[in-house]
This record gives C-alpha cells, sequence and structure tokens, in this order.
C-alpha cells in the first residue's frame, strides 16, 4: 500500500482510473473463475480509496455518498464484482459513521479503516427469515463485557477475504425479532464455516458464500443505535444509492460498446445513418433517466442529512425504494437494448461488443433484496404517504 | 387523550403485552412493533383525532412511545386535550 503522502499528488480522477484500469484486466478472469477481485480491492488499497469516507479528523478524505457513488458507476463499467465489493465495503463504512463518531471503540476503528485500508463486509440475512433485513433469529448474548453470537447466513459476500464483519442481531435472547442491533466483529473474533458456494450467473467475483457465523467480542463493539434507526436513516438509502451507481456503471459500458458498434456501422457505409442509430438513441434516453434518479436520490439523501432532525419520512423511504426498484429494472433494459444493437456481436463471448458478462451481472439487480419484497413494503408507505398528488384526491 | 392512545395502541401495535402495561416513554418498536402495525396505528390516530399527520412527521421517532404520540397528536389538535 502507497502511504498518504504519495497518492496526495495524484487528482482523484488519476486514482480512479488506475483503480478502475486494474478492475477492467481482471474483470473476465473474475468473472471466469468465480474468484475474489483482489487486484481490483489492491489497487483500490494503494489509491487509498478503502477509507476515503473516514471523516479527515481520523485519517480519511471525508468523502460523502456522492463523491463514492461516481467511483461505483466508474468501477461498475469494469468488473461489477469490484465495483459491488467496493459499495458494499462503503455502505458499512457509511453505517459505521453514522452513529460510532461518540464510540472510542468505532472511532479507533475508522481510524484503521483509513491507515490500514481495511476492507468491511456484511451479514444482514439470516436462514429462516425469508430475506427480510429488519429480522433476526439469531441473538446477542452478553457475557459480562463480552458477547457471543452464532448466524446461520445463507450469504456473506466475500465473507472470506474482509477484515471485519457487520451482524444483525436479537439485541438478548428476549428481544423481539425485530428489536435488532448492528454488532462489529473482526477477523481473530470470528469464525466462519463454509456451508454452500457461490457457483452463480453473474457478480461471480462477490464470493457471496454461506457460512455458519460464530463471534466473541467485547459488547463495546455493538454499535450504539438501534439497528431499526441505522437501516432507515442510513443503510438502506445508502444500499440503494450505491448499488444503483453500480447498476448504472454496467448499463454505462453496455451503452459504450453498443454506441462504438453504430459508430463502426456508420464508418462502414459513409453517408447512410446506421439502422440502429434511433435504436442506440432509445437506449440513451432509457439510460438517461437511469442517472436523473441517482441524482435526485443523492440531492434527497443531502437534504435529509442537513435537516436538523435528521429523521427519514416515509417519503424519503419510498423515493429510495423507488430508485432501486426503477434502477434495476431500466439497467436491465439497456443492456438489452444494447444487446440488440450489436447483435450476435454483442452474444458472442470473444471480440469487443461482447455483452455476456454485463448481462448476467445486471440480472442480480432486480434480485439482490427483490423487488417484490421492496414493492410490498413500499405498498404499506403508501398508505400514509403525503404526496400532493395523494391529498388532491 | 392518552387513554385513547393507549387503546389504540392495543389494538394495532401487535404487541405481546396490553397498553396498560407499557410505560408512557417505553419504546414500543423495542418491544416488538413492526413497521406495517406503525402504519395501522398512524391511520387509526388520524381516524380518533380527527387529524393528518403532514409528511415532515411521518418518521419512526413520532410513534417510538405513547408519549412521543400524545406530543405528535397534541401538536396538530391542541382542542383533541378533551377526548
Amino acid at each position: 500500500m502507497k502511504p498518504l503522502g504519495e497518492v496526495a499528488g495524484a487528482s482523484l480522477a488519476d486514482r480512479v482510473q488506475a483503480a478502475v484500469e486494474a478492475a477492467g484486466r481482471h474483470a473476465e478472469s473474475v468473472d471466469r473463475e468465480g474468484r475474489f477481485p483482489i487486484e481490483a480491492i489492491e489497487a483500490l488499497r494503494d489509491n487509498r480509496l478503502m477509507g476515503f469516507a473516514v471523516p479527515a479528523e481520523l485519517g480519511g478524505e471525508g468523502a460523502g455518498l456522492a463523491e463514492i457513488a461516481p467511483i461505483c458507476t466508474a468501477l461498475g463499467g469494469a468488473c461489477a464484482s469490484a465495483a459491488m465489493v467496493f459499495a458494499m465495503h462503503h455502505i458499512c463504512l457509511a453505517n459505521l459513521i453514522d452513529c460510532g463518531m461518540e464510540s472510542p471503540w468505532h472511532r479507533d476503528l475508522m481510524h484503521r479503516a483509513a491507515t490500514e485500508q481495511l476492507l468491511f463486509a456484511s451479514s444482514t440475512t439470516e436462514a429462516g427469515v425469508g430475506g427480510d433485513l429488519r429480522q433476526s433469529i439469531c441473538a446477542v448474548e452478553a457475557e459480562g463485557e463480552r458477547f457471543n453470537l452464532a448466524k446461520a447466513a445463507p450469504v456473506i459476500s466475500y465473507g472470506e477475504e474482509t477484515d471485519a464483519i457487520f451482524a444483525t442481531a436479537r439485541r438478548d435472547p428476549e428481544a423481539p425479532s425485530s428489536d435488532q442491533v448492528l454488532a462489529v466483529v473482526l477477523r481473530d473474533q470470528y469464525q466462519l464455516e463454509r456451508v454452500s458456494t457461490w457457483d452463480a450467473l453473474g457478480m461471480r467475483g462477490t464470493c457471496s458464500h454461506g457460512f455458519r457465523f460464530k463471534a466473541s467480542a467485547p459488547v463495546e463493539q455493538i454499535l450504539p443505535r438501534p439497528f431499526a434507526d441505522i437501516a432507515a436513516e442510513s443503510m438502506i438509502a445508502a444500499s440503494h444509492i450505491l448499488w444503483s451507481s453500480v447498476w448504472c456503471g454496467i448499463a454505462a459500458d453496455g451503452m459504450a460498446k453498443a454506441q462504438a458498434f453504430v459508430i463502426n456501422e456508420a464508418k462502414k457505409s459513409p453517408g447512410v445513418v446506421p439502422a440502429n442509430a434511433a435504436k442506440l438513441a432509445e437506449a440513451y434516453a432509457r439510460f438517461r433517466t437511469i442517472e436523473a434518479a441517482i441524482a435526485d436520490a443523492l440531492s434527497r439523501w443531502a437534504a435529509m442529512r442537513a435537516a436538523p432532525e435528521r429523521a427519514a419520512t416515509v417519503g424519503f423511504s419510498l423515493a429510495m425504494n423507488a430508485l432501486k426498484v426503477s434502477v434495476s429494472t431500466v439497467a436491465l433494459q439497456v443492456v438489452e437494448d444494447c444487446l440488440m444493437i450489436c447483435g450476435l456481436q454483442g452474444y458472442k463471448n470473444t471480440g469487443p461488443y461482447g455483452l455476456g458478462r454485463h448481462l448476467r451481472d445486471i440480472h442480480s439487480a432486480r434480485l439482490m433484496i427483490s423487488n417484490d419484497r421492496i414493492m410490498a413494503g413500499a405498498g404499506q408507505m403508501m398508505l400514509i404517504q403525503r404526496s400532493p398528488a395523494a391529498r388532491r384526491a | 387523550m392518552m387513554d385513547k392512545i393507549r387503546e389504540l395502541i392495543d389494538q394495532h401495535a401487535g404487541l405481546p403485552q396490553g397498553a396498560a402495561e407499557i410505560g408512557d416513554d417505553t419504546d414500543l418498536y423495542r418491544l416488538g412493533m413492526k413497521s406495517f402495525a406503525s402504519v395501522q396505528l398512524m391511520l387509526a390516530l388520524e381516524e380518533a383525532f380527527n387529524i393528518e399527520f403532514p409528511e415532515e412527521m411521518l418518521n419512526r421517532a413520532t410513534f417510538r412511545s405513547a408519549s412521543a404520540i400524545a406530543r405528535a397528536v397534541e401538536s396538530l389538535s391542541p382542542g383533541s386535550l378533551a377526548a
């Protein structure tokens, strides 16, 4: 890892570009072998981007979501798995920054995240709760100053590569399933026993294996806010914004290939607008709605964070859900549009216009937190949303 | 008003214990109130007190406890103290 001084002279654009190039160089083998995108993560570490969001007072650069999102997009165009690892790491970091600033242990971890460029992962899903983020079966079992935690985790993305895991659990063995906390445990404080292997259609480099997770750590490592509040006020919004940014990157690279294809067609027959140029324009119109939706979500996020009470309203939550559902759907359409434009050249896994990996990766978007589940939750919220349209009715 | 609020918590919050056993400041979410239950409770409060919660009050904090609900209802309908 380079010392901070060495990257200090480089522009942010150069640092990001170095990581994007490393991600792109290895994307194919990461996908083919279903392996962790180690080169991309090493390049992100070398360029000190893993601690980008850590507040300056703790050794980072204090970047907000508005600065992290474009990096997710740039990486997403090169290697969606690497981009998703970067996004998920920064979602953990957002939770830490959001509620750990008053806690000495968490402050120290943030400092280490910046100086050592640590990698963070999360374990929120659990066998038996049907994919509901806001319910846990496992519970924190405190014994004096320490706690034990055992969780059946059907998925922990890059669980074997991470330096720490952020795990949800019930507050104590008597707590109801929805009364959760978020515990941060370090690599030497937990054991992972792999129970299933991630061999999936796409996003193959996220290595989202299933594990039996067992941890024992001091209670001070439990984040000092109910997980319900962390989810509503930072985690869900940060997830939907950064995931959407990754998907935007996949779609953007598809668009770049489709455009290159059409330009090549145009060169072959000067004076004639290629037949699929109009299709390209149509795809671009769709793609623009993705960029616009992310920009809108980022400005809502900034307004929510700037408000004195910083409380996530129903309207805010609905907007974040809408972002995830619409971007995951439209980005897939865009990549399909690109395939139709490039035709068999896009269908082939070899050659400059291949879109196979993009298509397989983008198919994960509607599934990682299923859109059906999100819409079911949003349906409840629609009952009480106070939009101008609802008032008029 | 507090009696009415407790009655509505009993009917809608989906908690294992009765509202009579719950302190004014007890966190209803920690007792197990889920998001859909809080939606039902909020709609029942609007109906019972003839009020409408504005967008900025539709957040978790507003419905966190019986006393938080009472403060919110009061702020929207000063005359409801008699209810």
